[in-house]
């Protein structure tokens, strides 16, 4: 088991030299100077564009760059510095993340209470009423836009009823937090629920759960033990790969909702060739990504014993 | 259904405000007492601005973000009143005899936000300092002109400065100081009105960074905190001695995700000051805020700029411009497509600068498919028949470009498409490329209330804001001459000719001018914006 952890710890330093050397390339092709961008309509000359270039030090090779940059993140932590303001991109990552992580926390355990409840609910009642009324549900839910459903909730919610304040405000408080969170979290609600519902009503239908049933076991260990651990493996590799997701696809409930986010500010620094604050927003992605996946392989161990990692 | 809703909400809410203020009035109050509208002289009101893209230095700030911050923070030697007239403020006097070289007489008692004097020194070593190469400040070029320029500025890619000052900036006494310029510039006192002439405190040349995040300035209002992303504080200098004393206490600038937000909060109370509405709520913001609805022109214009350097118009005749210009329907697209948000255009100065003429361009801007047909054929008939208009796709101009095509296409039958750049960089990248089909959308907002500032920066060989490469020996001549003319009143005129004559070269075809469509909530009032489309921060009154 630790040397199974070790190994995919080590594994993890190629796919992250990787990752960031291909955003940042990407990033560097895409059409558009940011230090021009800051002159807009007005124009600019080519003098003070050239000695803006020298001092950000993007007129080194791309390669160079790539290389100060990373020699940064790995011996001091820096993550250099955004393009326009001068601010130091750990700065702007540490407005960016408790907000979003809050935000997607919330719309996590939204999603696994309601999206298991509603999976199990489903599943153990497969073919009848419940089943059904969770399916058009869920097929509701899955095909309205994100965008669409953020709006009906503010319309409904905030103008209609006056329950909620339309937009979140600058503190983030988790209050305000909730109707975002429910928008974000809903369309991963109801796939966890469909995955839940999927595979429970397959292994209810296992031999081992006929010998369960069999042995005489109560029923609350043949469910919550037996079906469970064995049905939740797809459920759990979906979801570790959705955090990642909630936290960095989160750019139109940012938007919508006013929540200063990752989202928003990956989007921005798209737009405004911000390449070092792209990468390390990336950077930090990337690695929530590795560790969901790893943490989602030892649980596979937990959940199926017939998985042994040595 | 929803409109009758909010306005029941709204009542609800503006009768629990006055039962609270009857409440809580106490006794310092009472003289004010059951005045509409009374006034709350240490209110602070908010406003939507988004992040400031630069740390806050004058010389550093050219987005209107940021710019918004700075000028409230710092005051210049002299300002502009809604008409376009030069009022001093930080200086007692800005005199010239020649118009070359400038004498500026500071006002005696004034301070920065940290208690040091304003003096000669604050604006000469600032000046130098953000026209200083190395200091690499995106508006260093302002100072172009001034004598020494190109020894702090030097125009080669990667050169080093060779002196550390401009020589044409001499300090007479601790409040008297000369600008001496290269050439003759009569309008050059209205230039002292932009943000990057600004003083600078000692303090800021100790660490300029920190200085960009915490600025301290002599202007109507002391900065107080940035919490990035969030908000912007600055509260009012009661020590202030310039003549725009702010009259509330304060300003908070808030940052929202969209400015459909922001409209939200506006309706909700939780910002009071908009700068724009968002199209979604462009119709309805007028039903929704009644007399707080903001529709007024600011001194911008939109125009279709001409790739000079393309094959389609190098050896093109004029007149085929002209003939696409009247095939454009401005009329009817500012009414639909643009929500009257715009205000058809009739030549290539805004309205409210020194020197605009009304119908500058004659029929040129005047919808006439086929007085427009008959120009083109005379000239000769679009090279290709067909023309593209390049525009970037994230600012919301895809619907009107579509517009434009097609008023041209149904009037001309000249072939018209979209040319849609991902965004406002890679459409900067194809105009400084000469990458350009054949029509560009360029947009120009004033900088100082003169006509030069529109025709000058946008028609002059090489300059910057020439994004068409227009090139015009006469007219290049006339500009000269223009700028070196004896007084103001005889430069603003000689500009005005040179407007007239705008329309035999056509180096763009105008479109329209921008209007600020914006609004306030109930718990301000006396809410104006400027030439430049922002609102006037310190005129603003927060009511009890």
């Amino acid at each position: 088991m630790g040397r199974y952890v070790a190994r995919r710890l080590l594994q993890m330093i190629p796919v992250f030299i990787g990752t960031t050397l291909l955003i940042f390339l990407m990033v560097y092709t895409l059409p558009g100077d940011p230090v021009r961008g800051l002159f807009g309509d007005k124009g600019a000359d080519p003098a003070t564009l050239a000695a803006m270039r020298h001092q950000l030090g993007l007129d080194q090779p791309i390669l160079v760059q790539y290389w100060e940059y990373m020699k940064g993140i790995v011996l001091h932590f820096d993550f250099g510095t955004q393009i326009a303001s001068g601010r130091p991109v750990t700065d702007v990552l540490g407005d960016a993340f408790p907000v979003t992580l809050r935000l997607a926390g919330m719309a996590f355990v939204i999603e696994i209470v309601l999206g298991l409840g509603l999976g199990m609910a489903a599943g153990l009642r497969a073919g009848r009423l419940t089943d059904n009324v969770v399916l058009v549900l869920t097929l509701l839910i899955i095909s309205i836009p994100v965008f669409v459903l953020g709006f009906i909730v503010k319309s409904v919610f905030a103008f209609e009823l006056g329950w909620i304040a339309p937009n979140v405000s600058n503190d983030a408080t988790w209050g305000e937090l909730v109707a975002p969170a429910i928008v974000l979290g809903s369309l991963s609600l109801a796939y966890v629920a469909r995955l839940t519902r999927t595979t429970m009503a397959e292994n209810l239908r296992s031999d081992y759960m006929r010998t369960a049933v069999a042995k005489g076991l109560p029923r609350r260990r043949i469910v919550g033990v037996h079906l469970m651990r064995n049905s939740l493996i797809p459920v759990i590799t979906f979801l570790g790969t959705d955090l990642g997701a909630l936290m960095g696809g989160a750019v139109v409930t940012e938007g919508l909702f006013n929540v200063k986010g990752i989202g928003g500010t990956i989007f921005e620094s798209i737009v405004r060739r911000e390449g070092t604050t792209l990468v390390g927003l990336v950077t930090v992605l990337v690695l929530v990504y590795l560790f969901m996946s790893l943490l989602v392989d030892l649980l596979y161990a937990v959940l199926d014993p017939r998985i042994r990692y040595a | 259904m929803r409109g009758a809703k909010s306005a029941k909400w709204v009542a609800g809410a503006a009768i629990i405000a006055l039962a609270a203020t009857a409440c809580g009035g106490g006794e310092d109050s009472k003289s004010n007492e059951g005045a509409k509208g009374a006034v709350d002289p240490d209110g602070i009101f908010s406003i939507e601005v988004g992040e400031p893209q630069n740390p806050l230095q004058p010389a550093n700030t050219m987005e209107s973000n940021g710019s918004i911050v700075t000028d409230a923070i710092f005051s210049q030697l002299v300002d502009y009143d809604p008409a376009g007239k030069l009022e001093m403020i930080n200086a007692e006097s800005v005199d010239t005899t020649d118009s070359k070289l400038w004498t500026v007489k500071l006002k005696k008692d004034w301070k920065f936000h940290d208690g040091t004097p304003v003096t000669s020194e604050s604006y000469v070593k600032a000046w130098n300092w953000a026209a200083n190469i190395t200091n690499a400040q995106t508006n260093a070029s302002w100072f172009d002109g001034i004598k020494g320029y190109a020894d702090v500025h030097p125009a080669e890619e990667g050169a080093k400065p060779k002196a550390d000052a401009m020589s044409g900036l001499k300090i007479v006494d601790d409040h008297t100081f000369t600008i001496e310029l290269d050439a003759p510039l009569p309008y050059f006192a209205y230039k002292l009105g932009y943000t990057v002439y600004s003083p600078l405190p000692e303090s800021f040349y100790a660490d300029p960074k920190a200085a960009g995040e915490k600025p301290v300035g002599n202007g109507a209002y002391k900065f107080e905190s940035w919490d990035h992303k969030k908000q912007i504080k600055v509260v009012r200098n009661d020590d202030y001695k310039g003549l725009d004393k702010a009259k509330n206490g304060g300003v908070i600038f808030k940052n929202y995700t969209t400015i459909e937000t922001a409209y939200e909060d506006l309706k909700s109370g939780n910002v009071d000051v908009l700068r724009q509405i968002g199209p979604k709520d462009l119709p309805v913001y007028r039903a929704d805020l009644g007399d707080r609805a903001v529709d007024k022109a600011y001194s911008a214009i939109q125009t279709l700029g001409v790739a000079m350097y393309q094959k389609q118009w190098k050896d093109t005749d004029p007149k085929v411009l002209q003939g696409l210009s009247m095939a454009i329907d401005r009329d009817t697209i500012t009414k639909t497509v643009l929500q009257g948000t715009r205000e058809p255009a009739t030549g290539w100065v805004a309205k409210g600068v020194l020197g605009y003429q009304p119908n500058v361009a004659g029929d040129v801007t005047k919808y006439d498919p086929a007085k427009a047909k008959a120009l083109i054929k005379e000239g000769g008939g679009v090279p290709g028949n067909k023309i593209f208009i390049q525009f970037n796709a994230d600012g919301g101009h895809k619907e009107w470009v579509e517009a434009v095509c097609n008023s041209i296409t149904q009037a001309t039958g000249v072939e018209c498409a979209g040319d849609s750049k991902a965004d406002f960089q890679a459409d900067l990248d194809a105009r400084d490329a000469k990458q350009v089909k054949s029509f560009y959308r360029g947009g120009w907002v004033l900088d100082y209330p003169v006509n030069a500032n529109f025709i000058s920066d946008l028609f002059r060989t090489g300059a910057a804001g020439n994004n068409g490469f227009f090139s015009n020996k006469d007219l290049d001549a006339k500009i000269k001459a223009a700028d070196t003319a004896p007084s103001l009143d005889e430069s603003v005129k000689a500009y005005q000719e040179v407007e007239k004559e705008l329309v035999n070269y056509m180096p763009t075809i105008p479109l329209w001018y921008y209007k600020v469509n914006a609004g306030y909530s109930e718990k301000v009032q006396n809410v104006d914006y400027a030439q430049d489309g922002d609102p006037i921060l310190t005129q603003v009154e927060v009511k009890k």
